[in-house]
């Protein structure tokens, strides 16, 4: 529990446990850091970064970890990425425009590219072991956008309630992350968090704050972490090109006139993807698909926009299964396509 | 307040930092193990005597600063917490919390008793209150911190009302570390504005609105008063906001005082231009700012001896702060740096915060207030959960027996009867502090300007004049002041001069409308004050509307007048006058005068005089006696 405790097991006894302490924490030489100090040096990894949204439950800012001082930047995938411009603002007010270098969707991690150099990292220790329920954590983010320019991030403390296994969702978006995570007991859901650094008491990054989500089960939003490894993977998939494709801008596009999805004209930056009608014959009109229906998936992937659905079925390979989501009357209906057909076949 | 001394302070600093987080793995621990052990299950290791003693230690100072937690109930109003800051009762909460009681309102402590109290003073724009709890003048009560000191990371914890729970009146305590330090979360419309305020993790929910924020020793860093919501409701998600100790000080005084206290604006917004400078995006020619000489475009570096990087850094200052204050500006142009001291305009009219405070013009139908930073987030406005009802009923209920003679309505006041008292106690320690006697006749002044020249001044009952190298000036201290301004240059010396005497022989009362503005930072700290605390040592302000023109005294607490500030006009540039004591006694101490003083008017330092020798001469039939009868001196001249 106490690191002081934990490097002194001949001496934790009795008053010369006391003097431990107090060398420790009042000494000037062997002292271990105070919270407000460990915070300090860990928070000048975290960056706020700013991009799409701005909508209510849509927020445009979320929270990135400088991971190398070279300017790698681990963070959430979610629709703040989705924007042609990215900015990470450190905590000595330097902003920084972010490439995004790629996403693992699994995971549901980015990766941001800054130009920086000896830029202060908090470094992603992929063996450092998974931390034990009752370890105390500090959670670091933007949370509510409250810091602005050279303002730090916010600090929260807490406890790592549970090791267990995801399984969330929001709305009708179901978290693709099945694997572990911490469970804190500390409110770290809140617009923003997303992509904060979940530190230990000697600052080491133990884990990444998740996305907004609740229990599967139960509806309740949940305050969880990816663990370091589970985010080291990812960042080493991103990195080397292992990761799919990024979500987000410049993947190949797929016309839903193919299938016989007949979509409102594209107008707007963001057109909500209405079915004007479906082509008789079509496997769109085989499934039951009618005009007015709103797309809101495709395989499970949230499509907020037209162009959205044109890159969720680009990214399926030809003779993938494709299964619409759409809001009909208030109500959610699936509705399975067949199989994608290729990009330049005819329908 | 208690003083302490830096080198006190600075230890308490180290230990309030270090202490309790062992405290908090041994309540970790002793809960899994030690403490309670299950029937039959083993016990583990004991925890270690130290983690054991910090644990005392927190439970400890939970406990006494539990003693000064207020638990407020307003009726049909809700309610909410407040802070006891002086045994004789006066405790501070929130704006939001007392605006809809009215002027009396029941408030329970942890003795289990409940208090009436009384509404004392009212910031809108800083969402704090002040109120007197009756009954007692040994109420346990918390120190102010200095919150300039707090640090994120810091252990802290809340101790009130939350969701009105304390029906016993036992304040609830909920523990967690400063999140954020130096936040600024924007007003609703003009009021209800947190600058410079502490984000906390410790659960702020509706009800702990007005409690206080308490560092590990138990000193008020802040009174909880807000926090960010969203999703789930008005319930805490570990960011709650407390307005500093440090604001609550700068307000504290003019709070006591009775009255609706305003905010302050230079005159200028600021905002960021494209290399990161925050730079004036727009002045008003007639803000004190402009005639000291600051412009469009210049570059803001520190206000108030604070540094201004961002524009939310300059909000932050200027949000704690009063209007009418003096401030330094430092400003940049064209690579030159000036230093210039501005005093703050208010924001509201008087009428305007009349509106806001009797509910007519609430935070809901104001617009929000232009160059407002970010909209504000969803259910991010103050938490009055604590049922934030209907203004209350037009009638006011009659005032309990309890509180008969503790409030006097009036406008431009919270409570005007506390006006009188800190006027009449002001009153007191001048009168204490100048055994001069009384009726008194005409007061001789002479001593030697910078330049060594003599000057001689004369203020008789009904005629002053003061002797200058450059010649003499004379007027009718009997008439209107205002007529014209003496001696040229000066901005109306003599009346200031006029007035002093009055003050000090007459006492407030004999300056026609007289009221207690509330305190500003002493220029001159006494020198008692031990070097390096940054608390800051407060003097007294009263306001004259006297003979056609306006005075403001700056008292010290031991009755000293160390400085006036007097208008000809309501647009004209004041005189200053500055008065400096010695340390050990002197010329006039005998009769509690000083021992030289500055004068400026605008931008020119009019003169420094320095004192020689001070006549006092008593009252009588003929006003031009000349016989000294009481004589103070230091120099050689006044030896007799």
């Amino acid at each position: 529990m106490s690191d002081t405790m934990r490097a002194r097991p001949a001496r934790a006894r009795g008053a010369r446990l006391a003097l431990a302490l107090a060398l420790a924490l009042a000494g000037p030489v062997s002292r271990a850091a105070t919270p407000g100090e460990t915070i300090a040096g860990a928070a000048r990894g975290v960056v706020k970064v700013y991009g799409a949204g701005g909508v209510r439950g849509l927020e445009a800012y979320q929270t990135g970890i400088l991971v190398t001082p070279a300017g790698h930047v681990v963070t959430v995938l979610s629709t703040v990425l989705d924007s042609d411009t990215i900015d990470c603002v450190l905590d000595d007010g330097r902003r920084y425009p972010a490439r995004l270098v790629g996403a693992d969707p699994a995971r549901e991690l980015a990766v941001l590219a800054i130009e920086g150099e000896d830029l202060p990292a908090l470094p992603l220790v992929a063996d450092l072991p998974r931390v034990a329920p009752g370890t105390r954590v500090l959670a670091l983010s933007n949370l509510f956008g409250v810091a602005v320019g050279d303002e730090r991030v916010s600090a929260q403390h807490g406890v790592i309630s549970a090791v267990v296994p995801l399984e969330a969702r929001r709305g009708s978006y179901e978290a693709p992350y099945r694997g572990t995570v911490y469970l804190l007991d500390c409110t770290t859901n809140n617009p923003g968090s997303p992509g904060g650094a979940l530190i230990d008491f000697r600052g080491r990054l133990v884990g990444v704050l998740g996305k907004e989500l609740r229990a599967s089960a139960s509806g309740v939003w949940l305050n969880y972490a990816l663990p370091i490894d589970e985010v080291a993977k990812a960042y080493d998939d991103i990195v080397a090109g292992r990761a799919s494709a990024p979500v987000a801008g410049g993947g190949t596009r797929f016309d839903p006139a193919l299938l016989g999805v007949l979509l409102v004209p594209d107008l707007l930056d963001r057109t909500p993807p209405f079915l004007e009608a479906t082509r008789a014959g079509s496997a769109a009109a085989a499934a039951g698909l009618r005009a007015d229906d709103l797309l809101v998936a495709v395989n499970g992937r949230t499509v907020p926009s037209r162009r959205a659905v044109e890159e969720a079925l680009g990214a399926l390979a030809t003779g993938d299964p494709v299964r619409l989501t759409v809001v009909r009357g208030g109500a959610i209906v699936e509705c399975d396509l067949g199989p994608r057909p290729a990009a330049g076949e005819a329908p | 307040m208690q003083p302490a001394t830096a080198s006190r302070r600075r230890c308490d600093r180290r230990s309030a930092r270090a202490l309790p987080w062992p405290a908090l793995v041994a309540v970790v621990v002793a809960t899994a193990t030690a403490s309670r052990p299950a029937a039959g299950a083993e016990a583990g290791p004991a925890p270690p005597d130290s983690v054991l003693a910090a644990e005392r230690g927190r439970v400890a100072v939970m406990a006494r600063a539990s003693a000064a937690a207020v638990a407020i109930f307003a009726g049909e109003a809700g309610g909410g917490s407040g802070v006891l800051v002086s045994p004789d009762g006066y405790a501070l909460t929130n704006f939001h919390v007392v605006q809809p009681a009215g002027v009396a309102m029941k408030c329970g402590l942890s003795d289990g008793r409940l208090y009436d109290a009384v509404l004392v003073g009212l910031d809108p724009t800083g969402d704090l209150a002040l109120v007197k709890l009756v009954g007692r003048d040994d109420f346990p009560w918390a120190e102010l911190a200095d919150s300039d000191t707090v640090a994120v990371g810091d252990p802290c914890f809340a101790a009130g009302n939350p969701f009105l729970l304390a029906t016993d009146f036992q304040p609830s305590v909920s523990a967690g570390i400063v999140s954020g330090v130096h936040r600024y979360q924007g007003p609703a419309g003009t009021i209800l504005e947190y600058a410079d305020c502490i984000q906390v993790d410790a659960a702020i929910n509706p009800g702990n609105s007005g409690g206080a924020l308490f560092d590990a020793r138990g000193a008020v860093i802040g009174i909880n008063g807000r926090a960010s919501f969203e999703k789930r409701g008005r319930v805490n998600v570990g960011v709650g906001y407390a307005i500093s100790s440090n604001q609550a000080r700068h307000f504290l005084g003019a709070l006591k005082g009775g009255r609706i206290v305003d905010h302050a604006t230079l005159g200028a917004t600021v905002a960021t231009a494209s290399d990161g400078r925050v730079v004036v995006s727009d002045i008003l020619e007639s803000s004190d700012a402009y005639r000291r000489g600051l412009r469009y475009d210049d570059e803001v570096v520190a206000l108030a001896g604070r540094p201004v990087r961002t524009v939310n850094a300059f909000k932050n200052v200027l949000g704690t702060l009063p209007s009418g204050w003096r401030v330094p500006l430092v400003y940049r142009r064209g690579g030159q740096r000036h230093e210039i001291l501005v005093r703050l305009a208010a924001v509201h009219a008087p009428a305007e915060l009349e509106a806001i405070v009797s509910g007519e013009g609430g935070p809901r139908q104001r617009r929000r207030a232009p160059g407002s930073r970010r909209p504000p987030a969803p259910g991010d406005e103050p938490p009055p959960g604590e049922a934030p009802a209907a203004p209350a009923a037009r009638e006011p209920p009659p005032l309990p027996d309890a509180l008969r003679g503790l409030h006097e309505a009036r406008p431009g006041f919270a409570n005007f009867h506390f006006n009188l008292v800190e006027r009449d106690r002001v009153a007191a320690a001048i009168a204490a502090r100048h055994p001069v006697e009384r009726p008194a006749g005409t007061w001789r002044v002479v001593g030697r300007l910078a330049d060594k020249e003599a000057f001689r001044i004369e203020l008789a009952p009904a005629r002053a004049s003061i002797d200058l190298p450059t010649g003499t000036s004379t007027i009718d201290a009997a008439s209107e002041l205002d007529a014209n301004p003496s001696p040229p240059g000066s901005g109306g010396l003599l009346a200031a001069l006029v007035l002093w005497r009055r003050l000090i022989l007459d006492g407030p009362r004999s300056l026609g409308r007289t009221t207690y503005l509330g305190t500003v930072p002493a220029a001159t700290p006494a020198a008692a004050e031990p070097a390096g605390t940054a608390i800051p040592v407060y003097d007294d302000v009263l306001d004259a509307a006297v003979a056609g023109v306006e005075a403001r005294f700056i008292v010290a607490a031991d009755g000293a007048v160390t400085g006036i500030d007097l208008w000809t006009a309501p647009d004209a540039e004041p005189c200053e006058v500055r008065f400096a004591y010695a340390a050990d006694g002197g010329v006039g101490d005998a009769v509690g005068l000083p021992r030289s003083f500055t004068v400026r008017h605008a931008d020119t330092a009019f003169g420094t005089f320095t004192i020689d020798e001070v006549v006092v001469e008593p009252a009588t039939e003929n006003a031009d006696s000349t016989g000294p009868a009481a004589t103070a001196g230091d120099g050689a001249g006044a030896e007799r």
